[in-house]
């Protein structure tokens, strides 16, 4: 099986699929000649020519608000929006127009935009690299939220979504597009090689929607979350010496409430992490689907592990990221709690 | 000399009491513009953004190029459409006021701007309106029954009970559905125009906003992107010189008109005079004609005026004269192109009176057989379940609760 990492993922799964549907266009800043500032579409624009892999201006509004109106025209747009700290001057064309128009249209209107993005930091990106703004999304009916943590997840989770007749907005946390991160900046880089999940198919395969993962099991405790942050809990879990139930979110909304729920009703102790802010963030959503499915049987309060909620410091990156430590902490409150 | 800054404030030549005052208004005479070939070269017609396309002049003849030598049945044609519109509204207006809808807009004194174009357009070609071209839904063929059901939100409202009256959509006669959100509508009509072009059709699409809402963001994106693509598009700016209480000042059309928005992009304006039903269709054939064939976008600015109320939530004679659309030197579409007519021996007074009976018959009948299907208070009534449906393509696991939890409620 081939070996590729997140990018390679990526574009792989563009590629598989616009192969198979002309429909299918890219549009964003720096996608078409170059191949994107992180290398995602690299070669399509070559392959499959100027007007299927579009350069944008610099209009984020406008990329999200033309592409509404290709899906509208039958293509199957994939909008690349270059950061998501960026993505705000589109945002009412998200949450007015393309969460609502089959809604409104009375099912007669819809289009099937896919907007993919970098979300996350530990890249030394500062206050505007760095963001996970997925909460702002999941709060918006008609559109579905997707995060991957894996290349194998990347390329068969984008390949459902760009063929999803419903709008998905496709966060892909770049801090692990090449390689998993444990959340040890001082450690030497690691490459997805030695991930199982390094392993990508070279054609078509899809991952589902709306599906968690777990991907380890275990019996003291469940850590829901998703992102970077799956692979620094594994690594957190072993730190405490803790066997931990990891579930992978993949894809916040629709939320896999089943998968989730099922797994704290075994372990009896819960902790969610996520690298975006707290406060409203989406690991309240978590903790509180948990509290209303499995009250009766926790054993410990839910803890929360999340960013801070301060703009993401550029020389305190380390402090703010919510790591191994932060979340070993959370891990042994859950755990000592009685 | 002035030593310090200070802001200019725009005001508005009248307000109420004033003598109405539309000397900002820069008129062209009738048939003084020039009319350029499709092909024409954008910087050498930058004249026809802040000149004034006129075809009826004030004894109401048609006069010069722009004349689009209709034959008098399509005059006619244009005509009865204008004047349904017209009854239209002013039916739905009284059935808000007896509380019967809870909201209207009239199109009232712009009527031209959605017929007119309308009928220069092709089938295929797909509508982006805003909320004042009900006259692009008529004349595309949606029954009056159908636009009063959804402004009932009964159960045969094709929005479902989902939108306030008036924000329609008609898939099949390719006209979009209404958002509320004002001109979010712009840069879908140019990403479909730019899906248009990479299919390789040739069908257009036409969009319309009002010179307020050229102020917000989505305008800047569309024509943006227009211009950079080349889309073939027709960007409308409906200058009826008042978002609600402002005037037009206020989005910034008190030094250069509307229609230059587009030249700094090298996207052509035309300036057409919004009351004239012959150079409203003419400019729209223009433009048309030259997106079909790969000239790329074309702005154009219809200056009119919003004869009525904002919407009936709203009373304008708490910000300018009461009887300002009187004065305004564009006249009445509806008037202008029935004296035209009239003038060419092609209509009667007769003949336009017993089209309006006719046409008040028809909206009241629609009115009756609307009601069928349900009104705000009697009647059949939609499930509240179908709020649920539509959110996504295929009702996910929560909304299938929630909807259970809402029906246990219900029950």
């Amino acid at each position: 099986m081939p070996q590729m990492n997140m990018i390679e993922a990526i574009r792989s799964g563009l590629d598989v699929v616009m192969a198979k549907d002309p429909n299918i266009v890219v549009l964003g800043e720096d996608v078409g000649y170059f191949g994107g500032v992180f290398r995602c579409t690299d070669g399509l624009q070559r392959k499959y020519g100027e007007h299927r892999v579009i350069d944008a201006p610099i209009s984020e509004g406008g990329i999200i608000g033309t592409a509404i109106g290709m899906g509208v025209n039958g293509l199957r747009p994939v909008a690349e929006i270059q950061f998501a700290d960026y993505i705000y001057p589109g945002v009412d064309q998200v949450v007015s127009e393309l969460g609502r128009l089959r809604h409104r249209s009375g099912g007669e209107f819809f289009s099937p935009l896919t907007i993919r993005t970098p979300c996350g930091g530990g890249i030394r990106g500062g206050q505007t690299h760095s963001q996970s703004p997925e909460a702002i999304f999941t709060h918006i009916s008609g559109i579905k939220t997707v995060i991957p943590s894996n290349p194998y997840d990347a390329k068969g989770l984008l390949i459902s979504s760009i063929e999803s007749d419903d709008p998905v907005i496709f966060f892909e946390p770049k801090r692990i597009y090449n390689g998993p991160f444990d959340g040890d900046p001082d450690k030497p880089a690691v490459p997805w090689t030695s991930h199982p999940k390094g392993e990508v198919p070279q054609g078509y395969y899809t991952v589902p929607l709306g599906a968690a993962e777990v991907v380890e099991e275990g019996s003291d405790l469940t850590i829901i979350t998703y992102g970077t942050l799956v692979h620094v809990a594994q690594a957190a879990a072993k730190l405490v010496g803790v066997n931990a139930e990891i579930v992978d979110v993949r894809t916040l909304s629709p939320l896999d409430t089943e998968t989730l729920t099922q797994s704290v009703k075994k372990t009896g102790r819960c902790l969610v992490a996520h690298e975006a802010t707290r406060f409203s963030g989406f690991g309240a959503e978590l903790t509180a689907t948990v509290q209303e499915e499995c009250f009766y049987h926790l054993e410990a309060p839910i803890e929360r592990v999340a960013g801070w909620d301060t703009p993401y410091p550029h020389a305190f990156e380390w402090q703010y990221f919510p790591g191994q430590k932060r979340i070993a902490a959370g891990i042994r409150k859950v755990m000592d709690a009685k | 000399m002035t030593i310090k800054s200070r802001l200019h404030i725009p005001r508005s030549s009248a307000r109420p009491g004033d003598k109405p005052d539309f000397s900002y208004l820069n008129l062209s005479p009738a048939g003084s513009v020039d009319k350029p070939p499709i092909d024409v070269r954008t910087k050498d017609i930058e004249h026809l953004s802040l000149e004034l396309v006129r075809v009826l002049d004030d004894d109401h003849r048609a006069q010069g190029a722009w004349n689009p030598n209709l034959d008098p049945d399509q005059l006619q044609i244009g005509l009865r459409w204008m004047l349904l519109n017209r009854v239209f509204d002013e039916r739905m207006w009284k059935i808000q006021r007896q509380g019967k809808i809870t909201f209207y807009t009239q199109a009232t004194g712009e009527e031209a701007v959605s017929i007119a174009q309308g009928m220069a357009l092709r089938p295929g070609d797909m509508c982006f309106p805003s909320y004042r071209n009900q006259g692009l839904f008529l004349y595309r063929g949606t029954k009056l029954v159908d636009m009063m059901c959804q402004c009932l939100s009964n159960t045969r409202d094709m929005c479902k009970g989902r939108q306030l009256p008036v924000l329609y959509h008609n898939k099949d006669a390719n006209i979009f559905s209404l958002s509320g959100n004002l001109a979010t509508q712009y840069p879908h009509a140019v990403g479909w125009a730019m899906a248009s072009a990479i299919k390789g059709e040739d069908h257009i699409a036409a969009s319309w906003l009002g010179d307020g809402s050229t102020a917000e963001a989505d305008f800047h994106h569309a024509v943006t992107f227009a211009a950079i693509y080349q889309a073939p598009v027709i960007l409308n700016i409906v200058n009826n010189q008042w978002a609600i209480s402002t005037f037009q000042g206020f989005a910034g059309g008190e030094r250069r008109p509307f229609a230059a928005r587009g030249i700094g992009l090298g996207v052509p304006g035309i300036r057409v005079d919004g009351n004239d039903f012959l150079a409203v269709y003419a400019a729209s054939l223009w433009a048309a004609d030259r997106a079909r064939r790969g000239g790329g976008p074309t702005i154009i600015e219809h200056v009119t005026y919003r004869g009525g109320a904002h919407s009936t939530s709203d009373d304008p004679t708490k910000y300018r004269p009461k009887d300002e659309w009187k004065s305004f030197p564009l006249g009445d579409p509806v008037e202008r192109l029935k004296q035209h007519l009239i003038g060419e021996g092609h209509w009667s007074e007769d003949q336009h009176d017993a089209v309006i009976g006719e046409y008040k018959e028809k909206v009241l009948a629609a009115w009756k057989e609307a009601q069928t299907h349900g009104t705000m208070t009697e009647g059949p009534r939609l499930n509240p379940d179908g709020m649920f449906d539509d959110v996504y393509a295929e009702i996910p696991a929560h909304l299938q609760r929630q909807r259970r939890e809402m029906r246990a409620l219900e029950d």
